[in-house]
């Protein structure tokens, strides 16, 4: 009877599957696949076995990651950035948002939006050659301007302890315009009418910011944050990649899991330990997001993400 | 999208009462300075770059990168243009990419969205649970990266740089949080007139989506523009290097640039002006974004106000 039901919806829905079809196909193949792929973070990895032929070799490969002394630095580094970019940034966008929002000047405001969201549009790789211009040791436009004050210049790519506020500032710089327009829009949203009867009793522009923008901005603020710590252990591979590339001298202030990963990988080849920190990322990013939710279900069920 | 200026306008002139604008006034310049400083931030670099290009070369070495263009020369755009093969190729390459993977992106992104937003649809809830689970957790990319080479064989095939980023999940819940919010009645009438739903999907729901479809399709075009990472992991055959890699690839290797620059047939010395010839390179890569740039930005504000909106 049930599967007689089934079939009946089969066939029923028999266009809307077909429609569905090349999407699940795609995830299946990309993404469901890859999870049974996990595997060979236990196994010793050989060519001619492949995924699931090779031998297995039990946490072997974990006992390498960890025994590294590299997996604290790299999930360290990943996090600590993650939490400083997303204070850093929400500040700044809240920041830029509410500024633009309460500015005169349609003319000066639409611009500056404009420019603000202008780096967003750009790949990272012209980031990292644009970083380089401005901090190489040699011909870079900071050093011009120290030497050209007859300053000791500095050599920012042998310096790890510089990296974590270049590494800061940039990710602000790329991110600035996009957070903005979205608080821009989570303002415009502000029922108008509290502001006419802030004005009315008298509230000045710093009152009405503190008692009716802030506040109203907390479930925007909330949501993102969120999303973002659920985030916290996948670092952003393209950013790191491009401003440090393999400079192993930066690596102790600059190495994040992805980066990792990637040259155990396509540099050093070693597949099950890349693998095995890879798996490691996986389930600490699952479990992270997993416990975030959980609370913010307990605290507002409405703010939970799913 | 409704901006926020032109729904509400709080610059409205202020009560007239004793302590006027005194506020506003300490605000305006709070505001106007942070902001003006903010902007410099955001432009100075890409005046950086632009310069630098345009600037002689025994300047830049001995003054380092200019913001202003000193010392103004063309040369580098003239050694750019003169042997352009390579960089032509990577353009080529680029444009390919970004147009196959926007057109299938939006194609297979759209037809699933419009399924999931079916409201009478029984496994909707089961079949975007099974999309939405892959943003939580993944295999990592080492298996990832072994199906892709090992067992689908991609590595140096322009597949490898088009499919692994033609659906995205995010960019299905925006489309199908926008389809949903199209009346239900225009599919029920159809369905009354016997249309299928591929037909009600190409014929109705598509071009009733524009809005969501402009703004999906720009961030995906941006996306497959400004790719590098799937050239690094699948790609070494110098024919199929995109844009962005191919910069990538001369701006940490001179070497590589004047052999490039030899195969195409320049006379090297070393008077190949590399510091400004990188920035060249760097200007023509990034152009077409920056020249869109002011005539698609609202769409991309478009996309991020819908995506705001939790669905």
């Amino acid at each position: 009877m049930r599967l007689h039901q089934f079939l009946y919806d089969v066939k029923r829905y028999r266009t809307i599957l077909l429609m569905l079809a090349p999407a699940v196909a795609f995830f299946l193949l990309f993404a469901y696949v890859p999870m049974a792929g996990i595997v060979i973070a236990f196994k010793h990895y050989d060519y001619a076995g492949g995924i699931f032929g090779s031998a297995w070799n039990g946490l072997a490969n974990f006992r390498f990651f960890f025994e590294s002394g590299d997996a604290w630095t790299v999930t360290r580094n990943t996090a600590l950035y993650n939490i400083a970019f997303i204070a850093v940034n929400n500040f700044l966008q809240i920041f830029a948002a509410i500024l633009l929002f309460e500015i005169g000047g349609k003319w000066f405001r639409k611009l500056t939006q404009s420019i603000l969201f202008l780096p967003y549009f750009i790949s990272w790789v012209v980031v990292g050659a644009i970083a380089y211009n401005l901090l190489n040791y040699d011909i870079g436009t900071v050093n011009a301007l120290l030497r050209g004050l007859g300053l000791e210049p500095v050599d920012i790519y042998n310096t790890p302890s510089y990296w974590p506020f270049i590494l800061v500032a940039v990710s602000a710089w790329k991110t600035l315009g996009y957070g903005t327009v979205m608080y821009l829009a989570a303002i415009a949203g502000i029922d108008t009418e509290m502001y006419e009867a802030a004005e009315i009793d008298g509230a000045n522009i710093f009152q009405r910011i503190m008692k009716i923008t802030l506040p109203n901005l907390y479930p925007t603020l909330i949501i993102l944050v969120l999303l973002a710590v659920g985030n916290i252990f996948r670092g952003d591979f393209g950013m790191f990649y491009n401003m440090v590339g393999n400079n192993g001298i930066l690596f102790s202030s600059t190495d994040v899991i992805d980066t990792f990963v990637f040259r155990s990988l396509i540099t050093s080849n070693d597949i099950g330990m890349s693998a095995a920190a890879g798996v490691f990322q996986s389930v600490l990013g699952f479990a992270t997001i997993m416990s975030v939710n959980y609370a913010v279900r307990k605290y507002d069920k409405d703010r939970a993400l799913f | 999208m409704q901006t926020s200026t032109e729904r509400l306008n709080p610059r409205a002139p202020l009560h007239s009462r004793g302590r006027l604008q005194k506020d506003r006034l300490l605000f305006s310049v709070i505001g106007y300075v942070s902001l003006t400083l903010l902007a410099l931030l955001c432009v100075l670099p890409f005046l950086l770059v632009v310069s630098s290009s345009l600037t002689e070369e025994s300047t830049i070495i001995v003054k380092g990168y200019p913001f202003l263009p000193v010392d103004f020369s063309l040369e580098a755009y003239g050694i750019l243009f003169k042997y352009p093969t390579q960089m032509l190729k990577a353009y080529i390459v680029t444009i390919g990419v970004t147009a196959a993977g926007t057109l299938l992106g939006l194609f297979l992104t759209s037809m699933t969205a419009y399924a999931l937003s079916r409201k009478d649809f029984k496994w909707r809830n089961h079949f975007s649970f099974f999309f939405f689970f892959t943003t939580l957790f993944s295999g990592g990319l080492v298996p990832w990266y072994l199906l892709i080479v090992n067992y689908l064989h991609m590595k140096d095939t322009p597949l490898a740089l088009v499919i692994p980023m033609v659906l995205n999940v995010f960019y299905i819940i925006v489309m199908k949080s926008f389809m949903s919010s199209i009346p239900e009645a225009i599919v029920e009438s159809a369905k009354i007139d016997g249309a299928g739903d591929f037909l009600i999907y190409a014929r109705l729901i598509l071009p009733l989506s524009k809005p969501a479809l402009a703004t999906i399709g720009l961030f995906l075009a941006l996306a497959y523009w400004n790719d590098w990472y799937n050239a690094l992991l699948f790609v070494s055959n110098e024919n199929l290097m995109p844009l962005q890699y191919y910069l990538y690839k001369m701006l940490g290797n001179m070497d590589g640039m004047r052999k490039a620059m030899m195969s195409a047939g320049a006379v090297v010395t070393t008077t190949i002006p590399s510091e400004s010839l990188k920035m060249a390179m760097t200007v023509v890569a990034t152009g077409p974004i920056l020249l869109a740039y002011p005539f698609v930005q609202r769409y991309f504000v478009q996309g991020l106000t819908i995506g705001a909106v939790k669905g």
